[in-house]
């Protein structure tokens, strides 16, 4: 039903024009992910879906359109038979690769055996943390973690920079500093 | 009786759904998407309650707050062009 909803959506979106109805139905289908997370019990994770896919990245595009334009060009029709013949090839081949893959919630799945029993029976002793997914991301992978902030601090700066040195060079402001 | 709930909601979304896709103007698209969101706010705290897990509430809260957030942001797109960047605009 959801992922009906999903499908949907997707076709949607390649098929209008209005770049605004596009980043509208974008921020939907967030909403309808992190749906299907909640439904699936990762309820950090729809958080995070729903936060960053369906609120700060519908502003962010809403900023980009006010920079540029709201309409979108009509492509040009390349010939598209060889791009579907190796999409539908790697559809087929992933698909394929997940008969291998365990059940949803199979006991049994490596993911359960490996290091996620030691999480469970010893991170409130170890660590403290009552919840055991921030006592993974802030002690067992703190380092991970850090690198993780690094890369997002330096990507933010960078994104800062470019967008001074864009009002910089407008006419009056540089009289103003020069 | 969850489950009823759960069914006319989901109803309700393929509504919206339709008209975000049909919608003439861009003002039906904002209505649908706004009411879309507390479609699912209302789904979240449905599967919560029907899932025995009634803390799903808070998150059907924090949604409500994101969707809010971005029904915010597309008005303000429309009514200025801009998301209250005045300079880039004078710029231009």
């Amino acid at each position: 039903m959801l992922l009906a909803f999903l499908v949907v959506i997707a076709f949607a979106v390649i098929h209008l024009r209005d770049l605004v109805a596009i980043i509208m139905l974008a921020g939907l289908y967030s909403l309808v992910t992190a749906i299907i997370f909640v439904v699936m019990d990762a309820v950090d994770v729809a958080f995070t879906e729903a936060a960053v896919g369906a609120g700060i990245s519908t502003v962010l595009m809403l900023a980009t359109l006010s920079l540029t334009g709201r309409l979108r060009r009509e492509p040009r029709r390349p010939r598209a038979l060889i791009p579907i013949i190796v999409v539908i090839l790697t559809g087929v081949t992933l698909i394929y690769g997940t008969f291998d893959m365990p059940h949803y919630g199979d006991p049994d799945a490596p993911v359960q055996q490996h290091v996620a029993p030691r999480y469970i029976n010893d991170s409130p002793n170890e660590v403290g943390v009552p919840n055991m997914v921030t006592s993974v991301l802030a002690s067992y992978r703190g380092f991970d973690t850090l690198g993780e902030v690094a890369v997002i601090f330096t990507a933010g700066i960078a994104v800062m920079v470019l967008l001074m040195n864009r009002r910089r060079r407008s006419p009056d402001e540089d009289k103003e500093q020069s | 009786m969850f489950t009823a709930a759960l069914f006319a909601v989901a109803v309700a979304m393929i509504l919206c759904l339709l008209r975000m896709l049909l919608g003439p103007t861009v003002y039906d698209r904002i209505l649908a998407l706004n009411s879309f969101g507390t479609k699912t706010v209302l789904t979240i705290a449905i599967a919560g309650f029907l899932m025995g897990r009634p803390d799903f509430l808070d998150i059907a809260l924090v949604y409500a707050l994101i969707n809010f957030i971005g029904t915010i942001a597309i008005l303000k797109f429309f009514e200025y062009g801009t998301l209250g960047d005045e300079s880039l605009e004078e710029s231009e």
